[in-house]
């Protein structure tokens, strides 16, 4: 957005291990203000370490962590966070309210009870007991128990898993409100079209060490292919010697050509075939760039489309 | 609402620390699997045994007044902690509150004050009880005493109950809770007199945590074997302390 980002936390060099298992091997990361930062990986590439260590729950057995300057251990750097984990484990009997309550208590200027109820979607919910909430209440209240602090910085561990698909917009419709309002967030998250919609930046972890980062923009452009379906009955095996083809392939009346050169290979296949029919280009999305970047690991290949991370 | 809405302009984590008290008291509260027992067994055992079945005798009345506040604490403060502690860390609660801004402290202590003040309710109600139905007379020292004792006294077993909570997983924890608390309470004479068993049992006594705190707790009313309390005392806040902090070791440690 502008040139005055400030940097609000990193890892630098960091190396975490349990026991002969390496979760991080020399991790650079850094999170800067006005950011939408999506750390993306499979499971066990290091993601939760990366954030525990983050939240000063972890420490690193080499490299430097640093939150707002300071060790993450430090009440003061922990006051400007907020926090959502993929678990809480927040007591069944406890009232919305007093969570709420309890929670605000730790911060110097929390936001108002009904700011947070507002942005988090608690409406009459905040008299009820925890446990006898739903799963996507459960999360709304783990949600505004992570901005009631007005934090600057935000960890968002998979936020919206298990929920369905309206809650699931809802969720990202205060995130973004947030952002709007300043806060920077750290996501972490399975379901990739959040990463898409949600995130400027992104860092691939592979096996604990960073494979890719940069903006949204670029990482895609790890990519640049394009795929290209339509009903045809042309010879893939033809198609696939074709230049910048890729790979092409038929999928019962189908066929699908991945390419760097979408156009010429278009304007190519309706010359060879003048009956093909269906045609659809589909840039690469980030489940592609992800499954490329990741490739380099045999077992790492057949990765799902949808839920890659 | 409104008054809610207003942000404090000097922070000041005290309102943590009493927050953080009452929500886990009332949280308890509305636990009955942990409230009912905490609350009514020592009242229940102590009118069946110290009241309904020993008419004759008031020395019963007034021995076991003593010795049912002690099993009562006891059991507030190994359950509050063992099984608490336990299943918290065993959902990730625990990870989830060092994330957070906590002041330091804060979940301990919340839990401990919960704990003093069950222990002080137990306290009363068996008062309540022994002067009622039992007739049990005490100068007023005496029952300032017992009361100071049995809510103080409910420390040392918060410490044993949150050692036990950072071992086992929240599942065991009431199982491994119940092995130690029925089995040291008989041990301890807080059911019988220890005069009425096999000598043996009053010499390994000494090593129960309850036993020297039922020791204390005697000496109010004279019915004590005779020892220095302020040795008990000595060995329960040594017990305190070394409990304490194993727990934080391994607190520390998986937490």
């Amino acid at each position: 957005m502008d040139h005055s980002r400030l940097e609000l936390a990193h890892l630098r060099g960091v190396r975490k291990q349990y026991g002969k298992v390496v979760a991080l091997d020399g991790v650079d990361l850094t999170l800067e203000s006005g950011q939408v930062l999506a750390l993306l990986g499979a499971n066990g590439a290091g993601k939760t370490t990366a954030i525990a260590l983050l939240l000063g729950l972890l420490q690193p057995d080499a490299g430097e962590v640093a939150l707002f300057g300071q060790s993450p251990q430090q009440l003061t750097a922990r006051r400007r966070i907020g926090v959502m984990l993929q678990s809480a484990g927040i007591a069944d009997n406890s009232k919305v309210r007093e969570l709420l309550d309890l929670t605000r208590s730790y911060y110097p200027q929390p936001r108002s009870v009904e700011d947070c109820v507002a942005l988090a979607g608690l409406d009459g919910l905040l008299g009820r007991r925890y446990g006898q909430l739903s799963g996507g209440q459960q999360r709304r209240v783990q949600f505004a128990l992570a901005l009631c602090g007005n934090p600057q910085l935000l960890f968002l561990d998979e936020p919206t898993t298990g929920l369905d698909i309206e809650a699931r917009q809802t969720l990202w419709r205060a995130i973004r409100e947030l952002v709007a309002g300043g806060c920077s967030v750290l996501l972490t998250t399975h379901y990739l079209e959040e990463a898409e919609t949600l995130a400027d930046r992104v860092v691939v972890l592979n096996r604990g060490r960073v494979v890719a980062s940069g903006a949204m923009d670029e990482i895609r452009k790890h990519v640049a292919q394009r795929r290209i379906r339509c009903l045809s009955a042309l010879d893939t095996a033809c198609i696939a010697a074709w230049p910048q083809v890729r790979s092409a392939q038929r999928l019962d009346a189908r066929i699908e050509v991945v390419t760097d050169a979408a156009e010429t290979v278009v304007r190519r296949l309706l010359a060879e075939d003048a009956a093909l029919s269906e045609l659809e280009v589909q840039r690469a999305g980030l489940a592609d760039a992800f499954i490329e970047l990741t490739r380099d690991d045999a077992d790492a290949a057949p990765q799902p489309q949808r839920e890659a991370a | 609402m409104n008054a809610i809405a207003a942000t404090t302009p000097s922070y000041s984590p005290l309102r943590s620390y009493l927050l953080e008290a009452r929500y886990e008291f009332l949280r308890l509260l509305r636990t009955p699997s942990f409230a009912l027992p905490s609350l009514l067994f020592p009242a229940l055992f102590y009118t069946l045994f110290g009241i309904v079945l020993n008419r004759s005798s008031g020395d019963a009345a007034r021995y076991l007044l003593a010795t049912y506040g002690v099993f009562g604490v006891m059991g507030t403060g190994l359950f509050a902690f063992g099984v608490t502690v336990a299943m918290e860390r065993e959902r990730g609660f625990i990870t989830y509150k060092r994330a957070l801004p906590m002041p330091p402290g804060a979940y301990l202590f919340a839990k401990m004050a919960m704990a003093m003040l069950f222990a002080a309710m137990i306290s009363l109600l068996l008062a309540v009880l022994a002067v009622t139905l039992g007739h049990v007379s005490l100068a007023p020292w005496q029952w300032l005493e017992l009361f100071a004792i049995n809510v103080v006294g409910v420390l040392p077993f918060c410490a044993l109950g949150l050692f036990i909570g950072t071992l086992v997983g929240g599942q065991g924890s009431p199982a491994v809770v119940n092995m130690l608390y029925l089995p040291m309470s008989f041990l301890s004479g807080l059911w019988l007199p220890l005069k009425m068993l096999p000598p043996v049992f009053a010499t390994i006594a000494p090593v129960w945590p309850s036993y020297q705190l039922a020791q204390i707790a005697l000496k109010v009313i004279g019915m004590d074997a005779g020892g220095t309390p302020w040795l008990h005392v000595a060995v329960l806040a040594g017990f305190t302390t070394l409990f304490f902090l194993l727990a934080r070791r391994r607190l520390r440690r998986t937490g």
